[in-house]
């Protein structure tokens, strides 16, 4: 356990050092914002009534996806753990008396927490000081934001793991760009990255939300605006807790198979 | 132009050697810029319109913008990746043959899988035309034509000042992601709809609203301003200053040494 926690140390701290490359980034993240809530307003204006939810609700929704960007965005690959697969460097990591899965697993988490840190800080600053509904508001009462917290680890977990199965993928593929693609691009959507989910139509929403993607970013978001409360909460926790499990599980079980058979391409 | 199609052959042919990879990223491309369109979709299920403009019309505009991209990305692509090429110390190679260095930026990377975006605008801009019931006239096929090219000379200009903004910083800025991304993805509705600050940044300072709302007035008839079909013109001097900056950025380049 101890060895995992030194590694988490490791790649946290060195991810903190990115500091001129975050700034861009809050940057771009913040104009990114603004134009979602620009554009969201002016649908507003266009029909209040249809809005599914409140304004003020979106509005804290999209500065904390904006914020914890860097937790749930599939793009956020390591192009380091592709290298290693298709360079052969997955030869020394195997050499090492970790367990690979949790090694990634691990150092997935520690990378996306340290960039999501360096970055969500003034982005909510400047959330805050925005004038009413625009704005994002801190949650109304001390269980809304302990129940944010609990399902925001429990997106991360399902993120990365989702994220595992990409690259364990690539053992089976060489060149995984492509798959990479298609599930960044199926993740985005169903997540509720384009769109938030209660925009969909009740009758396919139910499916989305049952997916392991509902699992991700939506419902963090949702809680956190007291969007989803009581007995749907509950069953949102339930289903991350499921993902979560089934997720691990099965990459684990793919990594070893694709372990037994490594070849080691070699140079 | 003729190197240039030595370039692109070579290009096709490379692609051509991992298939399944190809098809994959062309797909991929497709469903990315896919999610947009149904993101569209679902928010005209709730909503009748949006600021006036309906569904066919708001497609229409982002089939115009997705074209406009997807060519610039295509044939500018050495541009978008130009940040590796100067870490790497390729542009000292490039600097010493005897062409002109953009010509061989561009020709260094041809990214043919943008092909699955491209389809995909086709598809919308075939939909968007057939339902939205414009009277074509010649006037406003030229309003598009020039709209297409006009686009397609803004996004390389914009391209153009990330790749310089390397000679400075070695790395690529993120923020520069906000005027091409960032265009494209909200590219997706006129403009106007944003407010007006934002109109008049797109009109004054990084001309896009040069090459989408106000043609885009005209050939939705909203417009009888007959200037506005040749606004993309305009549009097509942002490329002197950008190409000034690239003047200016190659005198103070510096070798990275590896």
């Amino acid at each position: 356990m101890q060895k995992y926690v030194s590694f988490f140390r490791l790649r946290f701290l060195y991810g903190l050092q990115y500091r001129a490359a975050a700034l861009a980034g809050i940057v771009t993240q913040f104009a990114w914002g603004a134009l979602e809530i620009l554009m969201f307003t002016a649908f507003y204006e266009a029909d209040p009534l249809a809005f599914p939810m409140k304004f003020q609700d979106l509005s804290s929704y999209i500065w904390m996806q904006q914020a914890f960007l860097a937790l749930y965005m599939t793009w956020l690959l390591e192009n380091e753990i592709f290298h290693a697969i298709q360079k052969g460097d997955i030869a020394y990591e195997l050499c090492r008396p970790v367990n690979l899965y949790n090694m990634w697993f691990v150092r997935s988490i520690a990378n996306r927490l340290s960039k999501a840190i360096l970055r969500c800080f003034p982005i909510l600053f400047i959330g805050i000081l925005l004038p009413k509904p625009y704005g994002f508001t801190v949650p109304k009462d001390m269980t809304t934001f302990f129940f944010f917290l609990v399902t925001l680890i429990l997106a991360l977990i399902v993120v990365v793991a989702f994220c595992m199965l990409i690259y364990i993928s690539s053992f089976y593929t060489v060149s995984a760009a492509g798959i990479r693609l298609l599930a960044v691009a199926m993740v985005e959507f169903f997540s509720g990255a384009v769109i938030p989910l209660p925009f969909f139509p009740d009758s396919i929403r139910w499916v989305f939300e049952l997916l392991p993607f509902g699992s991700m970013q939506n419902v963090p978001l949702r809680v956190y605006s007291g969007n989803l409360q009581g007995a749907h909460l509950l069953r949102a926790i339930v289903l991350q807790v499921f993902w979560c499990v089934v997720l691990t599980c099965g990459g684990k079980l793919l990594m070893n198979k694709a372990l037994k058979r490594v070849v080691v391409q070699g140079g | 132009m003729k190197l240039y199609m030595k370039y692109f052959s070579i290009q096709l042919k490379s692609a051509m050697q991992y298939k399944t990879s190809f098809i994959f990223m062309t797909i991929g491309q497709f469903l990315l810029a896919f999610n947009v369109f149904l993101g569209v979709y679902f928010m005209f299920l709730l909503f009748p319109n949006v600021k006036g403009y309906t569904f066919e019309e708001v497609l229409l505009c982002f089939s115009i913008v997705l074209i406009q991209f997807s060519l610039a990305e295509c044939f500018v692509r050495g541009f978008d990746m130009f940040s590796a090429t100067i870490s790497n110390g390729e542009f000292d190679r490039i600097m010493v043959r005897p062409r002109n260095e953009i010509f061989q930026v561009l020709g260094s990377k041809i990214e043919l899988t943008r092909v699955g975006r491209f389809l995909q605008a086709v598809l919308m801009f075939s939909y968007g035309v057939h339902k939205s019931r414009i009277d074509w006239s010649f006037n406003k096929v030229l309003a598009l034509i020039l709209m297409i090219v006009g686009g397609f000379v803004l996004f390389s200009s914009i391209f153009l000042v990330y790749a310089t903004l390397c000679f400075f910083t070695t790395e690529g800025l993120e923020f520069m992601n906000v005027l091409t991304d960032g265009a494209k993805e909200y590219g997706k509705y006129p403009i106007s709809i944003y407010g007006k600050r934002v109109l008049q940044f797109c009109t004054f300072i990084v001309p896009f609203a040069l090459v989408q709302y106000y043609p885009l007035l005209y050939i939705l008839g909203k417009s009888t301003n007959s200037w506005y079909r040749f606004l993309p013109l305009a549009a097509c001097l942002f490329l002197i200053p950008c190409y000034l900056f690239w003047r200016l950025g190659i005198s103070h380049y510096k070798s990275t040494g590896s």
